[in-house]
């Protein structure tokens, strides 16, 4: 152990290093016999280990391979396409909700003294229910889970007469939840910068908008980004609720092929290995830019940014969606 | 409108079902999760692998493949989930003794699933705690464990509120999902049954249940807001 994982235990001296190794071997001992008992043999037991469960997944023989990989390709495409879609969408949604809540906080502070008194009175009420009616509109979808917010976009619209395919209900769907979520990440991040930043943009001259277009977002998309990778994860997870509207994504191909091969086990952790395989990779990509981030603020001798509130990030960090 | 007042039973119904659901998942998240954070941060590397393991799996899958583990893959194991037909506990929570196992098949998967977010809110508290601490108590010659418990542990603890607070809020959200997977009668299956079955029209149904959720949400994130802001000023 050269170097230091913890600062919660010394480094090992010789007799804690015999203990940690013989501690070591016995935990090894009980996850396997663990992992044997109540995993291996169950499934050895049910024959779940069988090549005719398999075959169709792993073995390139057999018949249906090309088949299964074909019908899964085209679902984790679908699945994909739903994920760009809604995470572009809820990127442009979410930045354009972002800057409207902040103009209006600072315009329901400003008096309109250059206006006739009931014009000037007129403004600020309208400024202030719309304020109102925006900050509500966030903490409602914030509060509903993106199952029922996709189910009443799937089942809603079609009331209304506006019947778009199944992909654009989920993609709406998604949209709703996450563009405010994303609203409420870059909110705090610019609402987290230094308030001499605001105060020197409009000292120059830059209307509102400018000061929060060319000052405030730059900066809070660059603390934020980090959140915003995670809340990309989020999106793509979050895609497999299509299943419910029966959007043919990866998960909806899976029960279709184990409608037809009954092998719900094997399907499954095929569909988990490629989900987990996806995300893994995104999160890491989060992680790596966080790296470069902090890296980049060391150098340039700038005193570090003030931490994004944890409620905001740990909900980004993935718990936020399903 | 009149849906809200004919059926409010069902949606009460709905409501206490989703609660219950809630809390036993939560209860089941928080220990399992508090569980694999130990084995996190423990001493003994194959322990470490196995929590790294656990949290890289579930926080990278989505609920529904869990759900799907759970509905499908458990009973084609031949087991019905009956270990959670705790007596006593199924007397007050009576969809644990009941012989339909949907509900504790999305129990599992819930607790599951939640506790590697549990795991990870934890975490991030202990790393809150600045590093002088356990490394004052560690030249104090506290071991490992008394350092966790009567140094880190206090300390982190503070930390570890809000993010635990906004993942048990994310739970009562994913919650929902187990109406889709056989669990008759919560919130979400309310929704779904009225509208199609019942042929009620959609917008009361829909303010009915969003009001469903929005009760345990939003005031649980209210505080969680003061909570924080309370804190910052603390610091």
């Amino acid at each position: 152990m050269s170097q230091q994982s913890s600062v919660l235990y010394d480094v090992p001296g010789p007799r804690q290093r015999r203990v940690t190794l013989i501690s070591s071997l016995v935990a090894v001992v009980v996850v396997l016999a663990g992992a044997y008992l109540f995993i291996y043999r169950p499934l050895a037991d049910k024959g779940q280990f069988s090549m005719e469960l398999w075959g169709p997944l792993v073995d390139p023989s057999n018949e249906n391979f090309p088949l299964v990989w074909d019908r899964i390709g085209y679902g984790l495409k679908n699945t994909l396409i739903a994920a760009a879609l809604a995470i572009v969408s809820s990127l442009v949604v979410g930045t354009l909700l972002a800057v409207l809540r902040i103009q209006l906080k600072s315009l329901t502070r400003r008096r309109f003294t250059g206006a006739a008194a009931p014009v000037a009175y007129l403004l600020r009420g309208l400024s202030w229910v719309l304020a109102a009616v925006t900050r509500v509109c966030v903490e409602v979808f914030r509060g509903l889970p993106v199952v029922i917010t996709i189910f009443f976009v799937a089942r809603g619209f079609p009331e209304f007469g506006a019947s778009f395919d199944n992909l654009w209900y989920l993609v709406i769907g998604l949209t709703i939840y996450n563009s405010v979520v994303i609203a409420e990440i870059l909110r705090s991040g610019m609402e987290g910068l230094p308030s001499g930043q605001a105060e020197a943009a409009s000292a120059i001259g830059l209307s509102p908008f400018q000061t929060t277009g060319l000052i405030l977002l730059p900066q809070a998309f660059r603390i934020m980004l980090p959140a915003l990778i995670s809340q990309l994860v989020v999106v793509l997870k979050d895609t497999s609720l299509g299943f419910i509207i029966s959007y043919e994504e990866t998960l909806n191909i899976g029960k279709q092929i184990i409608g037809v091969l009954g092998n719900p086990i094997q399907v499954y952790v095929v569909i988990a290995v490629l989900f987990i395989a996806i995300n893994y990779s995104l999160s890491k990509l989060a992680q790596y830019v966080q790296h470069r981030l902090s890296q980049g603020r060391k150098s340039a001798g700038t005193p570090a940014p003030a931490p994004p509130p944890a409620a905001l990030t740990s909900q980004a960090e993935g718990a936020g969606g399903v | 409108m009149n849906v809200l007042i004919d059926k409010f039973d069902v949606f009460a119904g709905g409501f206490w079902l989703t609660l219950q659901i809630c809390f036993l998942a939560a209860i089941g998240a928080l220990i399992l999760g508090a569980v694999v954070a130990v084995l996190r941060i423990s001493p003994v590397p194959p322990l470490r692998a196995v929590g790294t393991t656990y949290v890289n799996i579930f926080r990278n899958l989505p609920l529904t493949v869990v759900l799907f583990f759970a509905a499908f893959g458990l009973p084609a194991l031949g087991s019905n989930a009956d270990f959670l037909r705790i007596p006593g506990l199924d007397s007050i929570f009576s969809r644990l003794g009941t012989d339909l196992p949907y509900f504790r098949f999305g129990l599992i998967a819930l607790v599951l699933y939640t506790a590697a977010f549990v795991c990870e809110a934890l975490r991030s508290g202990v790393n809150a705690v600045p590093p002088g601490q356990a490394e004052a108590a560690r030249s104090l010659g506290l071991t490992f464990g008394q350092n966790l418990r009567h140094v880190v542990l206090p300390q982190s603890w503070k930390a570890s509120v809000v993010p635990l607070g906004s993942v048990i809020i994310a739970m009562i959200k994913n919650s929902a999902l187990v109406g889709f997977f056989g669990v008759v009668g919560d919130l979400s299956q309310t929704a779904d049954q009225l509208t199609s079955a019942g042929g009620y029209p959609f917008i009361p149904v829909a303010i009915g249940i969003s009001v469903g959720y929005l009760i345990m949400t939003v005031p649980l994130g209210a505080l969680l807001d003061r909570i924080e802001k309370r804190q910052a000023v603390a610091r």
